[in-house]
């Protein structure tokens, strides 16, 4: 089991500075568009998050919940987008 | 894992590795774009990296570990899904991005839809008639 630890503490850095650099992102922005798209990549790092634990530990639990969070990221998406181009036409 | 694995089971174990880890730098290079790239369209192109390549990566991944053929179905059904909304959502910022005025002109080589709009605000289509 040592092998696949050391595949969860690697992928555990990655995702981590993934996900600090987007959240950097949305703090500093500039503008709203960046903030959505980064919101949008830190929903595709907990998508990674959740396939890889189901990768090491064998099992689709969590298929569920990846789909739920793409249609979020989807949903969130194209509201905020739409919400943009009205207020300013 | 098996009590005695066999070269197979190596293998398919090393390649699932090597997915999870590409899939995982996947995100890693899209937070690197988010930063350093300058405008919300170049930001845009590094963005789609984890969400599309990035995905099926790791779903190979799930599939390679799972060893079975029925679970290629539901992951595929996951990707696809991914993949039709990714383009939509990603249309809907571009299209706001531009209207908004965030799209850096300078930073551009070719403006197609300019040509359009401004035919559009003269009252005529795009290749010169009248409305």
């Amino acid at each position: 089991m040592t092998g696949a630890h050391a595949v969860l503490v690697a992928v555990g850095v990655i995702l981590t500075l993934a996900a600090g650099g987007t959240i950097y992102r949305i703090a500093v922005g500039p503008s709203l568009l960046d903030r959505v798209l980064a919101a949008d990549v830190l929903l595709a790092v907990l998508g990674a998050a959740l396939a890889t634990e189901m990768a090491v530990n064998r099992h689709l639990d969590n298929l569920v919940l990846l789909i739920a969070v793409s249609v979020i990221g989807f949903i969130g998406s194209v509201a905020v987008a739409r919400f943009v181009s009205d207020r300013r036409g | 894992m098996d009590p005695s694995p066999t070269p197979l089971d190596l293998l398919i174990d090393l390649l699932s590795i090597v997915c999870i880890l590409a899939g995982c730098l996947m995100s890693l290079a899209a937070a690197i774009g988010l930063l350093r790239f300058p405008d919300l369209l170049s930001r845009m192109h590094a963005a789609t990296k984890p969400q599309v390549l990035g995905l099926l990566l790791l779903l190979t991944a799930v599939g390679l570990q799972l060893r079975s053929w029925a679970v290629v179905p539901v992951l595929l059904v996951a990707w696809i899904f991914q993949l039709l909304t990714v383009p939509v959502a990603a249309h809907m910022v571009g299209r706001a991005g531009y209207r908004t005025r965030h799209v850096h002109r300078e930073l551009l080589t070719v403006d197609e839809l300019d040509e359009v709009v401004q035919s559009a605000a003269r009252g005529e289509t795009p290749d010169g008639r009248p409305e």
